[in-house]
């Protein structure tokens, strides 16, 4: 055994030393690799908000107007639901392999490294689902005017359905088939950011009020951000070791 | 600075059964402590609250000659648990689960450093191979590098000769030795004989919640 390199030095006990950002970045790169590698997983939520989305003219009517009415309703209910389908694997493969573990012994505040795998949840479904809805919206006949509104309200809503259904994730992560618990559990709350994101692209449709509920969104996100890791934190806590 | 863990009057309770109860013992730096005991012992549940994982139990854990949950950044900083599940990620490189961990414990760390440790673990040459396309004993082996990546003073291992071939058991046997030359000290469980590292400290935990120590 080479003894040219310090591992084989006396070691001493060592202060903490933070190291946060560190840990920060690495959690965030982590994470966006290994979802980059399984693609199939960033794909699934993508490809059933575009199906479901593509059935409605089919089952409803194939009349623009009818379809512009129920667009914002439509778009958003399935943009929940494909957020809701991709949150059971958030923690899961983690757990499984003994990461999360690791995770919740590492000398870093907890809340702090759950927020970083959130924010990677949220980048690769919540965000595509934003960039994608305009698409999906012209195949509705949604007006021009209302796209942006759509994006900015999906983009607002979705990173507080990404940090409330963590909790959820975080909640049911030791249950063998968690899946309907988790919707149930986390449905609920999700039910403001549903009322005031589609009451925002239907207030574009209408041309009033789109700020206050944009600003609502905003708030809703705000409070999400404050509360929801230290709720993720202290479920890993409970499930892991429970 | 020398380092100390003890366990005060420690009792576990699992499903109306009792683990072991009025447990006390300590370990400093230079010691290694092996826990044994039959399947279902509580061997692992013991390592758990070591480890600062599991909270319900009675007695006390003084870290430093603190109680533990007063003092448990610092103690999580002095800490290396390995569990039964290896914690390595199977869509990453062994260097990039190194480099996860590494980060964890607050500084980046170079990737030299990475390589002479996957070097000395066994795994030159797939240190660019998904994990997953490891066998079982290598990825115990990424496990294991991380002994020597970070360094910490404690080390908690649970069945850490699991899946590893016989030069792997005394490579990792010397390991042990030399962190407890170092002034570290390892608390394990294991199946195995352990006959190089002499005479060690052993807890033995048994039926109804006795237990013996040597």
């Amino acid at each position: 055994m080479s003894s040219s390199n310090t591992l084989d030095q006396p070691l001493s006990i060592i202060e903490p030393h933070g190291g946060l950002g560190v840990a920060l970045i690495a959690t965030l790169r982590r994470d966006l690799t290994l979802m980059l590698r399984r693609r199939s997983e960033v794909m699934n939520p993508l490809a059933f908000f575009a199906l479901v989305i593509t059935l409605f003219p089919l089952g409803l009517s194939p009349d623009p107007e009818l379809l512009a009415t129920v667009a914002p309703g439509l778009l958003w209910v399935a943009a929940l639901l494909a957020t809701l389908l991709s949150l059971d694997s958030l923690f899961r493969a983690d757990f499984e392999d003994g990461s999360l573990e690791q995770l919740l012994l590492a000398p870093q505040p907890l809340a702090a490294m759950v927020l970083a795998k959130v924010v990677v949840h949220w980048l690769l479904t919540g965000l595509p689902l934003a960039l994608m809805a305009p698409v999906l919206g012209l195949m509705l006949g949604l007006p021009a005017g209302s796209h942006l509104i759509l994006m900015l309200a999906l983009a607002l809503g979705s990173a507080s359905l990404s940090l409330v259904g963590a909790i959820g994730a975080a909640l049911t992560v030791g249950l063998a088939r968690g899946g309907v618990l988790l919707s149930l559990l986390v449905l609920p709350l999700y039910i403001p950011v549903l009322i005031f994101g589609a009451g925002a692209v239907q207030a574009a449709l209408l041309g009033s009020g789109v700020a206050a509920h944009l600003a609502i969104l905003g708030a809703l996100l705000a409070l999400a951000v404050m509360l929801a890791p230290w709720a993720i934190a202290a479920a890993l806590r409970i499930s892991v070791n429970g | 600075m020398s380092f100390r863990l003890q366990g005060c009057q420690l009792r576990c309770e699992r499903d109306g059964r009792e683990l072991f109860r009025d447990l006390d013992f300590d370990v400093e730096g230079g010691q290694i402590l092996r826990i044994e005991g039959p399947n279902g012992s509580g061997k692992t549940t013991l390592l758990k609250i070591l480890s600062g994982q599991l909270h319900d139990f009675d007695g006390e854990l003084r870290w430093c000659d603190q109680p533990l949950a007063r003092v448990r950044d610092h103690y999580l900083t002095n800490l290396l648990y390995l569990g039964h599940a290896p914690g390595v990620k199977a869509a990453l490189t062994p260097l990039e689960n190194l480099a996860w961990y590494q980060a964890l414990a607050g500084d980046a760390g170079s990737e030299a450093t990475r390589l002479t440790v996957l070097e000395r673990v066994g795994l030159m040459g797939f240190e660019d191979v998904p994990a997953g396309q490891l066998s079982a004993g290598q990825q115990r082996r990424v496990a294991l590098a991380r002994l020597e990546l970070t360094p910490r003073a404690l080390w908690v291992l649970d069945e850490p000769f699991t899946a590893i071939d016989k030069q792997g058991v005394e490579a990792l046997e010397q390991r042990l030795l030399a962190h407890a030359r170092r002034g570290g000290s390892v608390i394990l469980t294991t199946h195995h004989d352990l006959t190089p590292l002499g005479e060690l400290r052993r807890i033995r935990l048994g039926e109804g919640g006795r237990h013996v120590i040597q």
